[in-house]
């Protein structure tokens, strides 16, 4: 049941997108065609759901203060959480690194479509957005962190494809000349964020 | 890039002042160039953090800068995004330790975004675009410039959604006690996160009406 709340949380109520504003770069740059939406969208729920657990291990068993205890008493009271944020990025850009490799090897249908969208993932806000706030917001165990993860994740993906969707239509429509392209998908991002708005509050 | 050029340019060149002041309008990195929309939305719901944003990433974005473009003969191509993450990263990691020991209150509303200032695109997009092929001095200027744009529109939202919600600017009471007694109400919506795309569509709107040749096709 936890697990569930913490899921639905990230998607709709916590939203990377319209509550963060993490990702926006790409979410704005790659939002012009659904196919490729749903590309880097499923990269995004892919990565982030393989980096949180990562980065949340990593952080209670040698950066968080007390972390290290595992090695012996004298060690208990170091804190190295100053280096969480390079060892973070570290991470996110090995893990990055080898997905890409993974998928191309197994799957070269896949890597061809999400092919350049990969390496762009790596310094995507909403990937390292994602470990940070699961060590602001001290998860209990691996399995919450990682639905976390993968929940911040599918809130992405609806996101990224629901703007995408949208911007396919608008092209039929008569936009005031300055507002077009960026500003209206600022505007439809801002109506949308206040629908998402409706969720907060649900509690599972 | 200019390998042959002999006699020394000012330090102050013309050339060397627009790198500085096209940032501000027609190349804004935020209205322009589509960088760093991320933080510039998230931290703008009061002043204070706007401005403390701003100048932590003039900080990572004029040093990172200048660090990048001394070392990019030596960086390898293949593995320069790293070096690159590994720059901002420790810069970052700096800025974050400062705020923590001089202003430890603005340092908690940042939260996260001051980690999130390592992936903040407008800093990779410019070591890419420019501190990798470019000198570092004019480097240095152009990091000031963009880092200058990104925060002129950061405190502009800034105090938008702070006068129009709060009826403060800095924590100051600026709208008068007089104008509640006529039925004037804050507008709470205006500290709801979705607004602040919102008011960057209109600066957006008011720029792009101002200068024409920014029109996009769609």
């Amino acid at each position: 049941m936890e697990y569930l709340n913490i899921f639905v949380k990230s998607i709709f109520i916590d939203n990377m997108v319209f509550a963060y504003f993490l990702g926006m770069c790409s979410y704005l740059a790659v939002s012009k065609t659904v196919k490729t939406s749903v590309g880097l969208g499923l990269a995004v729920i892919f990565v982030l759901g393989i980096t949180v657990p990562v980065d949340y291990l990593l952080n209670n068993y040698l950066l968080a203060p007390g972390a290290l205890s595992w090695l012996g008493a004298e060690y208990a009271d170091i804190d190295l959480s100053f280096l969480s944020f390079i060892m973070f990025i570290a991470v996110i850009a090995s893990m990055v690194q080898l997905v890409e490799m993974i998928v191309e090897k197994f799957s070269p249908s896949l890597y061809a479509s999400l092919g350049i969208f990969l390496p762009l993932i790596a310094v995507n806000c909403a990937i390292l957005g994602g470990s940070l706030f699961m060590q602001q917001r001290e998860y209990q165990n691996i399995g919450e962190a990682t639905v976390f993860g993968l929940g911040s994740g599918v809130g992405w993906f609806l996101a990224i494809v629901a703007i995408a969707a949208i911007r396919e239509k608008i092209t039929y429509s008569n936009v005031p000349a300055p507002l077009r392209g960026l500003g209206i998908t600022f505007i439809i991002t801002g109506l949308m964020g206040i629908a998402f708005m409706t969720f907060m509050g649900i509690k599972l | 890039m200019s390998t042959v050029k002999n006699e020394r340019e000012p330090l102050f060149s013309a050339k060397n002042i627009r790198l500085m002041t096209t940032p501000l309008n027609k190349e804004n990195p935020i209205t322009k160039q589509v960088l760093g929309i991320c933080s510039a939305l998230a931290v703008t719901v009061k002043v204070e953090p706007a401005i403390v944003m701003a100048i932590s990433v003039m900080a990572v974005l004029a040093v990172g800068n200048l660090v990048i473009s001394l070392l990019r003969n030596t960086i390898p191509n293949r593995i320069r995004i790293i070096v690159q993450l590994v720059v901002i990263a420790a810069l970052v990691i700096l800025v974050d330790q400062v705020l923590k020991a001089y202003s430890y209150d603005v340092s908690k509303q940042l939260s996260v975004f001051v980690g999130l200032i390592i992936t903040n695109c407008i800093i990779m997009g410019r070591f890419e675009a420019f501190a990798m092929g470019n000198k570092p001095w004019p480097s240095f200027l152009d990091g000031l410039g963009n880092a200058a744009g990104y925060g002129w529109i950061l405190i502009a939202v800034a105090v938008a959604r702070e006068l129009f919600g709060s009826g403060t600017i800095m924590g100051m009471t600026i709208i008068p006690e007089g104008f509640y007694g006529f039925g004037y109400v804050n507008n709470g919506l205006m500290i709801l996160p979705p607004m602040a795309l919102i008011v960057v569509a209109v600066i957006i709107w008011i720029q792009r009406a101002r200068n024409k040749d920014m029109v996009e096709e769609n």
